[in-house]
């Protein structure tokens, strides 16, 4: 039985400067269901921000409908840990905010924590640590809420080439043995081929969905599938579908 | 920072050559001054210079010493530390709590804007005879003056510290379902902390500013009053001896905030 998380229904949205208007997005549909890893990729400027913004609420669409059930977590580029914060403070902050800081939960975020590695950390300011292993934090700190599903906006474009292979592996394996849904967008193909069950394309703004894809990798983790043959059939694909 | 392992005779050479440097620096300073002194002193004396115009250090002294024997020292200082302190104090308190609520209002900020820019560029000993009238010519006329001299700066100082909180991290506070009052406490006064600890060391000059100023303009006692009256009868010794007095006094206020400066910062290790 999969069950539908979130759904966009037409979508649009509009973006009013003094300077004029901008159509970000257009009759944009999809929908992601419970536990699948879907990756958005698009042109640059297609809006894809935009879109993560109006599927956690922070922005309302003008036209259209976005349904969700369940509570959002948000992953952004950069890891964004308060430098005045210690790992474990920052890493309690969403529970802080949503007033629920409660034992349990603050037990469940340490464990979290202490699994995925960050144990000897805890204590630690964010200035002590590796750009992968903060991104890592930054992770923990999203998943501390228990969130339906998480909302990733380019998280490894501010890493360099060989932490971001690794913290996408981390990422991808944290996502799958948590069992969480997850919506990534991203700009880098082989990101998204990578990580993702499904990946849409998004046409250049105003952004719809143009092209969607299931990929067969069978869950395969992100390193083992860039070794696969279909990794570079999916990347050819994708590349020329975004440059149409 | 304590070197509780054995070092290197490499390293034990380069800590040496640096408490080495350090000892210089500081016997340079004190010898200087020592030397300015000196010279000051002995031109006076051999009559170079008319030491009734340039006083002289012996003369500063004297003049400090009898100020004291008066039982006069003391309250002129009393007077002015007061004053600059309650100035200083107001001045940081109220221009907080405008910050605050100029950043928690855009529109709010956005009115009142150019009555701010306006107010900063007025010089604001323009004001004087208003505060004269207004407050009499005691001590709280000069304190009026010197929140004046200080408000606009403080306003201006931690709300720009605030405006430029990250905008990036208020996008992850507003995901986590921040409101404004958690993004304030949260995120915004802290990444401002620095920037607010700046503008008391800032404050702490404008306050002395203000509060001599305020002097000059208004007074019956403290050191402004000294320098002002000083001047005013040719008592160059007077004049001297109280701008003196208002160095040490102005340093040691600095050096406590540049102390409490090093005591928060160290709290919070950024």
């Amino acid at each position: 039985m999969t069950k539908r998380i979130l759904q966009f229904t037409d979508v649009k949205y509009i973006y009013h400067t003094a300077h004029g208007e901008l159509v970000a997005t257009l009759g944009l549909t999809f929908s992601v269901e419970k536990g699948e890893f879907v990756a958005i990729i698009g042109p640059s400027g297609c809006g894809k921000t935009t879109l993560l913004s109006l599927a956690a609420g922070l922005i309302k669409p003008a036209a259209g409908r976005v349904e969700s059930c369940g509570s959002f977590g948000y992953m952004l580029q950069k890891d964004e840990l308060f430098p005045w914060r210690t790992i474990e403070k920052n890493i309690f902050l969403p529970l802080e905010i949503k007033r629920q800081n409660t034992p349990a939960l603050r037990k469940h975020a340490l464990e979290l924590a202490k699994k995925y590695g960050l144990g000897d950390f805890l204590r630690s300011y964010p200035s002590q640590l590796s750009g992968g292993m903060r991104q890592r934090a930054a992770l923990i700190r999203t998943l501390a809420t228990n969130p339906d599903i998480l909302l990733l906006d380019e998280p490894f474009s501010a890493l360099d080439y060989q932490t971001r292979l690794n913290v996408c592996e981390d990422v991808y394996n944290i996502i799958r043995s948590e069992k969480k849904t997850a919506l990534l967008i991203t700009h880098d193909i082989s990101e998204a081929i990578s990580l993702a069950d499904r990946v849409l394309v998004l046409s250049a703004r105003p952004a719809r969905v143009a092209r969607e894809h299931a990929l067969d990798f069978n869950g395969l983790n992100p390193l083992k599938r860039r070794e696969t043959g279909g990794f570079s059939a999916w990347f050819e694909l994708l590349w020329q579908e975004l440059n149409i | 920072m304590k070197h509780t392992k054995p070092c290197s005779a490499e390293h034990a050479r380069f800590l040496r050559r640096r408490r080495r440097n350090i000892g210089l620096i500081w016997a340079c300073r004190i010898g200087l001054f020592a030397a300015l002194l000196g010279v000051w002193e002995l031109v006076a004396a051999l009559g170079w210079v008319d030491p009734f115009i340039t006083s002289s250090p012996s003369r500063i002294a004297g003049t400090i010493a009898s100020l004291y024997r008066e039982g006069t020292l003391f309250y002129h200082i009393g007077v002015t530390l007061w004053e600059t302190l309650a100035g200083f104090a107001l001045a940081v308190i109220v221009g907080f709590a405008v910050a605050l609520l100029l950043w928690w209002s855009d529109t709010l900020r956005k009115i009142v804007e150019p009555y701010i820019v306006v107010l900063n560029a007025l010089p604001k000993i323009a004001l004087g005879p208003l505060i004269i009238i207004w407050f009499g010519t005691g001590s709280k006329a000069i304190v009026f003056m010197t929140v004046l001299v200080g408000l606009i700066v403080a306003i201006m100082h931690v709300l720009t510290a605030l405006i430029e909180t990250d905008c990036n991290k208020i996008l992850l506070m507003r995901s986590m379902g921040a409101n404004k009052a958690q993004i304030l406490w949260k995120l915004a006064l802290p990444s401002a902390y620095p920037s607010i600890i700046s503008m008391l060391k800032i404050n702490v000059g404008m306050a002395w500013i203000g509060s001599i100023m305020g002097e000059y303009i208004v007074s019956r006692a403290g050191l402004g009053y000294l320098i002002v009256y000083g001047g005013q009868v040719f008592k160059l010794d007077l004049v001297m001896s109280a701008t003196f007095l208002l160095c040490l006094l102005a340093a040691g206020m600095y050096f406590l905030v540049v102390l409490l400066e090093k005591v928060l910062v160290k709290n919070t290790q950024r």
